[in-house]
């Protein structure tokens, strides 16, 4: 193996990696870089395994995450289905309409009213959500015991875990006309209600199942972050007269600032997609009204109503506003002095 | 200390450890009653916000048609054990064709995600090869963008995936997340480890095979779960790429008989004659659905946070 004898580290190769290899600190890197860079040719020889394992990951997502990106096309014809079984065929054969759908889009109000259940849902799941993880992580880190810990980070992992169906099917159980509740008021001689097709607690609801399936292990995080504070800096504090509060405050709150950071950061670059699987199950049941979300508004008019111009313009939107609003909740993440998803 | 002194009766050597707490630091107070008291409550209330309901799906898919009319429908103390329901739903059917399909779907999608995931991880963790950074790139910028539905609907068209199982697993097959996770943990696998089986004569796939995935078995567990999870709880795309019902997958079927109270085919008889409770037979469809998350999570729970540390955290 001829090739496997040209050392492939060199410490100025890869600044993304988190943790360097040693040997490449050890050995010295200023001198083989003297000698300049080796050609392509005897590094692809050196590395064509490596190239060869990564291609079918690649491929994949060459496939399925930059090729649809030409697919946005339609958003600028007035594309019809039926014209070929190949997508392909009927874009060559659909004409363009210019920005026709956008303007379409703009003046619907059903597409405003989905902005709008978004922007709701997005803030109260941030408002409502978004502490409890932390709340709850502060709780496990307090109890000492590690069996108990264990059993009570096993409980609350386990809905993650679970289907978008079986969560709202079990909401349906405790919540539905039918369910344990209704069941409870009945035999106590009041009348039943059903949470479920509630079209004005409908964001509460959601953003409940939310809390059910996701806060338990949303902690997960926090408590890596908490677990990598040194035990001196407690007792530095304690040492200095802090309580259990002032410590909390001082030593622990500090620890999970990046992450907390970190998290609202990814929260809000992500605030036009709120539960798009689990609004479209319960879109039947309460009504677009109160259920619409934009995720669920290009379904509609593309999956069910073969308007897929329209529909693909509305995605369009919601893709180009999303990634501002990503590449600006990292701008501010920098401005605080926190990483952000990427470094600057 | 003082917890020896509470129980002067028992020997400290033989104290279950993992039951008990560590000792206290000197510098740290004692806890007041009442704070351990308010702890142990919030958290017991907690856990029980997810235990009962649970509770109460497996109690009534256990219950006999009796029992079920008597309490008024959902059965909340069990009376009675019959296993009628799982008896009648796996005896072919409906139910048992998505049961095996969905099973057999997260295998095989959980292997192909698994295989193409791990070689593209390791392919990316040697730091210097040619064109690691720009591949690296290309899976990161994924994050930022999304081609949006109905593009990747037409793309899904246009392959020719529509009415097959590749439809179930293709889109979905390769998570960047996962890879950078598994590619964090690979990285931190000692440098001279790798070079001294390369001087041995190692190629890069025995390598992999024989060094790396076994110095990375948590972190292989944890992302096999999140592989197969993500197979297991999948509807969306049965439903936007399969017309055929027979083809569809455990939550499709879920989605009819629980959500929208249908009968499942061919049991609808045995519920309007009354031996069975159509209560149950939806209990049941739920149990099986949330079984065997229920019963493999907590086994890989113990390397959550070793996989997640590495890779997670700092993206």
């Amino acid at each position: 193996m001829s090739h496997s004898t040209v050392p492939r580290s060199r410490p100025e190769a890869d600044t993304t990696a988190k943790t360097p290899v040693p040997s490449a600190d050890a050995t010295g890197g200023g001198k083989r870089r003297a000698k300049g860079e080796r050609s392509i040719g005897v590094r692809f020889r050196r590395d064509r395994v490596l190239i060869l394992m990564t291609l079918p990951a690649l491929a994949l997502v060459l496939l399925f995450n930059y090729v649809p990106i030409l697919g946005n096309v339609v958003a600028f014809q007035e594309y019809d289905p039926y014209i070929s079984e190949n997508g392909v065929v009927s874009i060559v054969n659909s004409p363009f309409v210019g920005l026709e759908n956008f303007e379409r889009i703009f003046a619907d109000s059903a597409f405003w009213n989905a902005v709008r259940n978004t922007l709701v849902l997005f803030f109260l799941q941030l408002v409502l959500f978004f502490p409890i993880p932390v709340l709850l992580a502060l709780l496990i880190n307090s109890v000492v015991r590690p069996r108990v810990r264990a059993v009570a980070q096993a409980v609350l992992y386990l809905p993650h875990f679970f289907s978008w169906v079986l969560v709202i099917a079990v909401f349906q159980q405790l919540f539905g006309g039918a369910g344990i509740f209704s069941q409870l008021l009945r035999e106590h001689g009041y009348d039943g209600l059903d949470v479920m097709t509630d079209p004005n607690t409908f964001a509460f609801l959601i953003t409940a199942q939310s809390v059910w399936k996701d806060a338990g292990w949303g902690i997960i995080v926090f408590l890596a972050a908490l677990s990598s504070v040194s035990p001196d800096l407690y007792e530095a504090a304690a040492m200095d007269g802090a309580n259990r509060w002032r410590r909390m405050w001082h030593v622990t709150l500090p620890a999970l600032r990046p992450v907390i950071a970190l998290l609202l950061v990814l929260r809000v670059g992500d605030a036009l997609t709120v539960g798009f699987e689990q609004i479209l199950l319960q879109r039947d049941a309460v009504g677009p009204g109160a259920s619409e979300v934009l995720d669920t508004f290009v379904w509609w008019n593309g999956v069910r109503n073969q308007d897929f111009g329209y529909a693909a313009a509305a995605g369009l939107v919601k893709g180009v506003v999303s990634l501002g609003l990503v590449l600006a909740a990292n701008k501010v993440a920098h401005l605080m002095g926190e990483q952000g998803v990427y470094k600057k | 200390m003082t917890a020896v002194l509470d129980e002067p009766g028992a020997a400290p050597a033989r104290r279950d450890r993992r039951w008990s707490a560590p000792p206290r630091p000197v510098w740290e107070e004692k806890p007041t009653p009442a704070g351990a008291a308010g702890k142990g409550l919030v958290l017991v209330l907690a856990c029980l916000a997810i235990l009962f309901p649970l509770w109460i799906v497996v109690v009534t898919s256990l219950s006999s048609r009796g029992t079920i009319d008597e309490a008024g429908g959902l059965v909340m103390v069990p009376r009675d054990i019959t296993f009628v329901a799982y008896e009648e739903l796996l005896s072919g059917g409906q139910v048992t064709r998505a049961a095996v399909i969905s099973v057999l779907v997260t295998l095989v999608g959980t292997l192909f995600s698994m295989t193409v995931s791990v070689l593209c991880a390791y392919g990316l963790s040697r730091s210097g090869s040619l064109g690691h950074r720009w591949f690296l790139l290309m899976l990161l910028a994924t994050m930022f963008f999304s081609a949006g539905l109905i593009p990747t609907y037409l793309l899904v068209q246009t392959l020719g995936l529509t009415d097959s199982y590749l439809a179930l697993i293709l889109p979905s097959a390769v998570s960047v997340f996962n890879i950078l996770v598994l590619r964090g943990f690979f990285m931190g696998i000692s440098q001279e480890l790798i070079d001294s089986a390369r001087i041995d004569g190692a190629g890069d796939f025995r390598i992999l095979w024989q060094i790396v995935m076994p110095l990375s078995r948590a972190v292989l567990a944890v992302i096999t779960l999140f592989y197969a999870v993500g197979y297991w709880s999948a509807w969306f795309n049965a439903s936007l790429y399969l017309n055929d019902q027979d083809m569809m997958p455990l939550q499709n079927v879920m989605i009819q008989l629980v959500q929208k109270q249908e009968a499942p085919v061919g049991l609808g008889q045995a519920i309007k004659t009354g031996e069975l409770s159509g209560l149950a037979v939806q209990m049941a469809v739920m149990v099986m659905a949330l079984l065997p998350v229920a019963v493999l999570s907590p086994f890989v729970q113990k390397h959550f946070r070793k996989g997640m540390l590495t890779g997670a955290v700092k993206g």
